[in-house]
This record gives structure tokens, sequence and C-alpha cells, in this order.
């Protein structure tokens, strides 16, 4: 029996969201049970979780400043997906952006307003980011690197290269026990969203990823990106610029990363320094792929793992549990949403049918006129 | 058969039978106290130094601890403060890791100007929020009897340090681990290796191994967990020296002794402040005298000479008349660190811009 067509549709459009709702559903149960075995009260914990993430104004906005450096650094993965490149070395695009944001202003004359400093800091960190994870691109499609283990790689370099120059050649000399970069201005700092105890990057975390989603989907850029994604060969034989594809996509992704990295120094940190290296970027990894790698999406998964990191907070502090448990969740949640990445085949399956069903009452005329 | 269903519905009747209530009631005076970690609370080292504090204090009267682990020193240290405040109605926020600092203290501290800060590392100065206690400990006369020791017990007359990074407060521990052991013999030199950040694990480990493979015999270190390093010293059967916590029980057999950090003294002192309404002090400092350090209790293999020569200086420090940095003191670059006739007493603040190594000590800044 074919379901209804309108039905259909709605069906088909939710049809993505299955494989993440299993794993969420997955990861609740199975972190339930490691609750259990530990002789923990699970109804609290779980309570818990949500309450710390979502359960008031203060654990929203918690969330929020927890999930906006991690839209930006999920685009570093979900862009250069699009055309079929692993790219997992967004922690050091970060680190650059984030130095080359906070030397800006040191190279700008005194009272400098920020209307003109902040998007030139901006600029700034996103032009590190792109070069960087730039140059992993080229190196894929012009010396036939891997991908994944440059950018991993690199990331390393980029660290090395971080901390050497902030504790280096950098270094405010007021800095004595934590080597830092000449502070940020004051006025030259974002603060944050009207009404909200959030900071600004949360507004171009979000648009980022929408403009990066409409891009991907309605561009014939994006498209011609998620061609190669596709097949490289299909791509050559259209005559695309396969090379030159792949590298806009990992120099946008960078750039994404980078801006994650000026809104650390610009908005929370006052300079670049150590603290700069929290994880944002491999956590970005977990994010994209959760959300599969689509921009929207990288929305809802950034603001999952945020409220995780949140509620991960609370649970420390109620019930005493060592904060590992948060990783024990985060660690399921993955594990989970790799898992039922193996309906994928099915699903497929279902797609075509439900496509069937929903073009079932639609008049075809090419069959009208060969009938 | 137990089919999954029934399974799910007894596990949640389980888990709803051992339920416990919030523990959200607080009994009236009572003081809640947070206290916040960068790293794990069991790292036998620098965080595990505070939480051992925090849990003298927890047994103190109408006083409640929370407590949070691996908080990142970003916008997250500040929503751990906040919520700390906000949720568990902290009035007494343990801010425990130096780059909690700036910006989070300083940002947390003026928006809730009734609440008392207290930050690990000795950083407040004029201008900064009234609310804030920087509270910190002169642990280099520690790493200088553990020079004391070391110097005795070395037969190769060749130390190793693991160092993190080459900043004012771990330049102070080598050079004193290095005076302390030249005050046995001149003749002895120190290697140092910098990993390059406070938690390295795999090159603490890379670092020791090649302290040892020249021919240091025995090690110490100042990184975040100095278990790597006293364990790796301990599989290459050379001794060692702790920094933090005791490390003892990872090394048996190379266990000497160890500088430690005695944070119950400052924290009940900030506790029993806050539970009178008492103003806190800015900047709260002491060395072994005023009980903020101690030293582990010595190994097996420490002979008696050298537990006497390191008992004697100790109690010369006790006394408060025993002085590290006394001129004339060489750097290693061949120029003169303290000039002769001056001395830099501990409070002295000339020594928290320490940018030298003292002659003896094999290393680059």
């Amino acid at each position: 029996m074919r379901p209804h067509a309108q039905t259909a549709r709605i069906l088909l459009a939710l049809l993505p969201a299955i494989p993440t709702v299993l794993a969420l559903v997955g990861t609740l149960v199975l972190f339930s049970l490691f609750l259990l075995v530990q002789g923990q009260p699970v109804l609290d914990a779980v309570g818990l979780i949500f309450q710390g993430a979502f359960g008031s104004s203060f654990a929203w906005q918690s969330t929020l400043l927890r999930a906006s450096p991690l839209m930006l650094t999920a685009l570093c993965v979900a862009l250069p997906a699009q055309v079929g490149l692993v790219v997992i070395g967004g922690e050091g695009a970060l680190a650059l952006g984030g130095m080359c944001a906070a030397i800006v202003p040191e190279m700008l004359p005194a009272g400098t307003p920020w209307l003109i400093a902040t998007p030139l800091m901006a600029l700034a960190g996103m032009l590190a980011g792109a070069i960087w994870i730039g140059a992993v691109g080229a190196l894929r499609q012009w010396r036939g690197v891997n991908e994944t283990i440059s950018s991993l790689l690199m990331a390393y370099i980029a660290i090395a290269l971080f901390k050497h120059l902030v504790e280096g050649p950098l270094r405010d000399p007021a800095s004595l026990n934590k080597p830092s970069t000449l502070p940020v201005p004051p006025s030259m700092m974002i603060g944050s969203l009207p009404g909200l105890e959030v900071h600004w990057g949360l507004f171009w975390g979000v648009l980022a990823c929408i403009g990066a989603w409409v891009f991907v989907k309605y561009s014939t850029k994006g498209f011609a990106m998620r061609v190669v994604g596709g097949s490289n060969r299909a791509e050559r034989l259209v005559g695309l610029p396969v090379n030159l594809l792949a590298l806009a996509a990992c120099a946008l992704g960078g750039a994404a990363a980078g801006l994650a990295g000026m809104f650390e120094v610009a908005a929370v940190q006052g300079s670049a320094n150590a603290s700069l290296l929290a994880g944002y970027g491999y956590a970005g990894i977990l994010v994209a792929f959760a959300a599969r790698q689509n921009p929207l999406a990288i929305i809802v998964c950034a603001l999952m793992i945020g409220g995780i990191e949140a509620s991960g907070s609370l649970l420390q502090r109620r019930l005493d549990l060592p904060d590992a448990t948060t990783l024990v969740l985060q660690g399921l949640l993955f594990a989970n949403l790799l898992a039922w990445e193996a309906l994928g085949g099915r699903i497929a399956a279902w797609r075509v049918q439900l496509q069937a069903a929903a073009l079932a009452d639609i008049n075809l005329p090419m069959e009208q006129t060969h009938a | 058969m137990t089919s999954r269903r029934t399974f799910i519905k007894d596990a949640s009747l389980l888990a709803l039978a051992t339920m416990a209530p919030f523990r959200s009631v607080f009994a009236a005076g009572n003081t809640t106290v947070g206290v916040i970690y960068v790293g794990a609370r069991g790292d036998y080292g620098y965080n595990q130094a505070q939480a051992s504090a925090a849990a003298i204090i927890k047994k103190l009267p109408n006083v409640k601890v929370v407590e949070e682990e691996n908080v990142p020193e970003t916008i997250a240290v500040q929503k751990t403060m906040e919520a700390m405040i906000e949720q568990d109605g902290a009035t007494l926020v343990f801010a425990t890791s130096f780059g909690y600092f700036d910006p989070h203290v300083l940002k947390m501290a003026t928006k809730y100007p009734n609440v008392r800060f207290a930050h690990c590392g000795g950083l407040w100065k004029q201008g900064n929020p009234p609310n804030i206690a920087s509270y910190f400990g002169y642990i280099d006369e520690c790493q200088y009897l553990n020079g004391v020791v070391a110097g005795h017990m070395s037969k190769s007359k060749k130390l190793g340090f693991v160092a993190a990074k080459p900043i004012p407060q771990v330049l102070r521990n080598i050079n004193s681990f290095t005076l302390g052991a030249q005050s046995v013999d001149p003749a002895i030199t120190t290697q140092v290796i910098f990993t390059g950040d406070w938690s390295m694990p795999v090159k603490e480990a890379e670092a020791t191994n090649s302290l040892v493979d020249q021919g240091c015999d025995v090690i110490t270190c100042h990184v975040d967990g100095p278990k790597v390093v006293v364990e790796t010293a301990e599989k290459r059967g050379v001794m060692s020296c702790g920094y933090h916590a005791s490390q003892a029980a990872l090394a048996p057999k190379g266990y000497l002794t160890g500088a430690e950090w005695d944070w119950a003294t400052p924290y009940k002192a900030l506790v029993a402040d806050a539970q009178a309404g008492k103003p806190q002090p800015n900047v709260l400092r002491g060395g072994l005298k005023e009980g903020f350090v101690k030293m582990s209790p010595y190994g097996a293999k420490v002979t008696p000479d050298a537990k006497k020569a390191a008992d004697t200086i100790k109690g010369s420090m006790m006394a408060g008349d025993f002085v590290i940095f006394k001129g004339p003191v060489k750097d290693n670059k061949g120029g003169v660190a303290i000039a002769s006739g001056t001395s830099h007493v501990q409070t002295d603040y000339t020594l928290e811009s320490m940018n030298y190594l003292v002659a003896g000590v094999a290393g680059q800044i």
C-alpha cells in the first residue's frame, strides 16, 4: 500500500533526520543504562541534562555561548565535505585566526573606531584560516596528499607556530606567567547581543551556517561543489574546475574557523594565548558529522553539543559525577551517530518509494504524450 | 524470557526507586563554596592539591562545597562561576587555575560584587575588583629542599628537570632546585627540558627518558600532572622528587621527597572570613612557615645525612631567616643574575619577574 501523496511529501522531508533522531534515542537509552550500572539516579541525571542545557534562560544562554564557536568550526569540516574532503584541522585555523586578529589592533593607529577595527580583525582571522586550510586543499588537489592526515598535521604545525609566536615575538612583556599577545583595547572588544548575555559570535555563527546552506543548496558554485563531492570524474568530464572548487571549499571552511578564533579573542579572551586552544576545532568535527555535513543542521547540532557541555556542569555540581560522565555521553552520541549512518542504504530505498508516492498524484505530461 | 520492553520498564522502576531527592535545600547559615579545577581532580598534581584542600573545607561545619573539574579557560569557566552563584547559591568561589584570572575572574568579580572570589596564582593588583583574594605559596622553598636532598642522593651529579614553560614561576623553581643541590656540591648541574605546555603526558615521558639517557639520576618537574614524570623515572630505575602533591605512591623505590602545596591553610582562612563576614585580604601568601607549602615525607632511600641537611635548612626557613636568592648568583650565560650583597627575600616582587637560569643549569629560555 502506498502512503498518501501529501504524507509522503512530509515523510520525505523528515527522512534525513531519521538516523540522527534514532541516534539521540539510542544515546539516551545507553547513557541511562550506564548510569544505572554505576548506581546513579538515572531520572535525576537525565532531568539535569535537560535542565542544565535548556531548562532556564540562564541554561539557554550558557548553551548558546558554548555552541557559537562550534558552529563556525563545524563549517570548517562541512564545507570541505561538500567536495568530498574530510578535513579535521580546524583547531589550527582557529588558533592562527585568533592570533592574526589579535595583532591587528596594535598595527592600527590609536583611537581607530571599532567600526573599522573589528571588521579588519575579522578579515585578518578569516584570511589566516583560509590560507591554512586552503593549503590543505591545494596539497590534496595538486600534490595528492591525503587531506585528513595533512589537515591534522597542519593543525599541529599551526599550534606550534601559535605558541612560538605568542610566547615569543608577539608576547606582551607584561604577561609574565600567562604569555599572551598585547591586550585588545576595550573599545575594540565585541559585546553582547542586545538583551542577552551572549556575544555577537552567535549571530555571525548562525548567519554563516545559513549563508553556507544557501550557498551549497541554491548557488551554481555550491551545486558544482556537491557534484565534485559526488564524483570527481563526472565533474572533470563536464569541464568544471575541480581543483579550484575544492580549494575554495577548503578556504571557506578555514575562514569560518579563523573567524571563530577572532571571536574568541575579541569577545572572550581579550588577547591571544594558550587558553584559545580549548578544543573547539576538534569538537567542530563531531558537530559537523552529527549534522551530516548539512550547514543548517550544524546550528541544531552545535546547540546539542553546547547543551551537553552546559549540562555536564550541572551534573558535576549536583550529583558529584566526574567530568568523564560528559565525555561518556559525547562518546555514546558519536558512536550512535556513526552506527545509525548504516541505515543510509535503506533510507535511500525508502526515499525512492516515497518520491514515487509523492509524485503519484501529479500528472506527468511526458507519459501522457507517449501513451 | 525477559522482553526488551519489560527490561526497560524494570530498569526505569529501579531508577525511580533509587532516585534521591534533590539536594538543593540549604540549611540556614550555610556557606556554599564553589571550587573550579582546570583538569581532573585526581591528577596526582596541581588539581589534586587544590581538591584535597576542598575536601578539608567540606568537613567544616556549615560549609557546602560544589565542585567542577576539567573546566577550560574559556567562556565555560565564566558560565561555571555564574552557575555556582546563581544555581547553587555560592558566596565564595575558588577559581584554581592560573589562566582563569584574566579576563574570566575579573569579569565575574565585577559582575557579582557581593560574591567573594579566590584565585590561585597571586595576580591581584591595585585597581582590580576588591572582592578577589589572590592566594599563592612560596613553593620554591620546597624545591630548594628537594634540591638539597637530590644533591645528597645523586651519584652522577646530574639532575633532571622537566618543565612546562619558561615563565617566571617555573624558572624560580628550577633555580631554587639547582641552588639547593649546589649547596651540597657546587659542581652539580641541572638539565632542563621545556615541554611547551602544562599537560603534555607524551612529551613529559619522552623528556624524562631523555634526561635519564643523559645520565641524570634524580628527576623532578614543574608540570600540572607530575604522575608521568615520576612513574617514568621509577620505571627507569632513577630517583625522583615530586611536585604539587605527593607522588610517593607512584614510585615506592625512587621517590625521595616532594614539594607540595598545603592549600588547606588559605582555604580555611578564606572560608572563615566569609563565614564571619570579615573582609578578605586581596593578597594572601606564605611559604613553609605559614603552612602554605609542605614537604612529602622522606622516601625509604633517603640517607640520614640528606635528611639532616634538609631538616636543618627547613628549620631555618621555618624561623624565617633563610634567603634562597642571595647574591652573588651568576646566570647560565655568564652574566650576573643577583649582584653580590643583594638578597631577595621571598616577598620581594623582583623574584616574580625572574627571567634567567642560574649557572649550572643546562637549558635555554
